[in-house]
């Protein structure tokens, strides 16, 4: 296998929807490919570090705010619809 | 070397019911969605347009957009599917605003020839995140994905932050499977070249830094 076709595989293999046959394979080029070895382990560690990080986490008090503000307008739309409807 | 661990969800057996109550006018069945989904709403809307109170817009408009239209969900798909549809959308529709001088398209297809090869093959630390305070660590990973093109950065936020699956994501973004899953290689490639300077090994001098030549014969 080519270190291309490494690649080619990459996301399938990291997300484990691989068939047997082609992940053998696979296992077989990183025993010996360092190279690819390396950038499989530290693309998997990309998604980890993104997937753990508290990145972009919404503070309370503006949940706070922008559940009151996404109610307030629910009830608006009900309001005007029902007025529609009388 | 195994694959990542799948991102436990939420459970969905009782989503149908709150959908179909807040269907039938009871405001605290929708409520209740919005308590549920709201944060992870807020993540994927600040990835996408990189701007805090755009975000802020958008997890308003997105849910005032799915209560005014739930009629229309016919449960096909899960709701936060649906929801994140109509977030993404709402998204994308802030950035062109913010930027109208480029287009901002799920469709574009950004590929340049050698994009998804490794320049740099470094390795890293055995827990590079730990080298950082929690601010610090934000900040680089804020800094590193703003780099990437908006059609990446949304797939993989979708596929590896909030752990929707390759068809639920392919469905959110109107593109096809394979198209997914080309844009989240090549997400996940540039993203891990890009945080390299960050997490490489320091200790070794002579690491291997060679480019991956693509003929497997090194």
């Amino acid at each position: 296998m080519k270190c291309s076709e490494f690649l080619h595989e990459l996301t399938d293999y990291l997300d484990g929807v691989i068939d047997s046959g082609t992940k053998s394979e696979l296992e077989e080029h990183l025993a010996w490919c360092h190279n690819c070895y390396v950038v499989c382990d530290t693309t998997k560690k990309t998604i980890e570090i993104y997937r753990d990080s508290k990145l972009y986490e919404l503070p309370e008090n503006l949940e706070t705010k922008l559940r009151s503000a996404i109610a307030a307008r629910c009830k608006s739309h009900k309001n005007k619809t029902s007025e529609g409807k009388a | 070397m195994g694959a990542i661990q799948p991102k436990v969800s939420e459970p969905v057996s009782d989503e149908l019911a709150l959908v179909e109550a807040a269907k039938a006018g009871d405001d605290a069945a929708f409520e209740e969605l919005v308590r549920r989904y709201d944060r992870n709403v807020f993540r994927i809307a600040q990835h996408i347009t990189q701007n805090r109170e755009d975000a802020e817009d958008v997890v308003q408009d997105a849910f005032v957009k799915a209560y005014t239209n739930l009629k229309q969900f016919q449960g096909q798909s899960k709701f936060y599917t649906w929801l994140v549809r109509i977030a993404v959308n709402e998204a994308l529709m802030k950035l062109r605003r913010r930027r109208p001088e480029r287009t901002v398209s799920l469709d574009e297809d950004v590929k340049t020839e050698d994009d998804s090869v490794p320049r740099e093959v470094a390795d890293w630390s055995p827990n590079p995140e730990q080298q950082y305070t929690q601010a610090e660590l934000r900040d680089i990973l804020d800094r590193t994905i703003h780099g990437l093109p908006a059609t990446f950065r949304t797939v993989f936020v979708l596929r590896d932050v909030e752990g929707l699956s390759t068809e639920e994501t392919a469905e959110a973004l109107s593109l096809s499977i394979p198209a997914v899953k080309s844009r989240l290689l090549r997400a996940r490639l540039q993203l891990r070249e890009r945080l390299n300077k960050f997490f490489q090994r320091r200790d070794r001098v002579n690491g291997s830094q060679k480019p991956l030549s693509g003929d497997g014969n090194q």
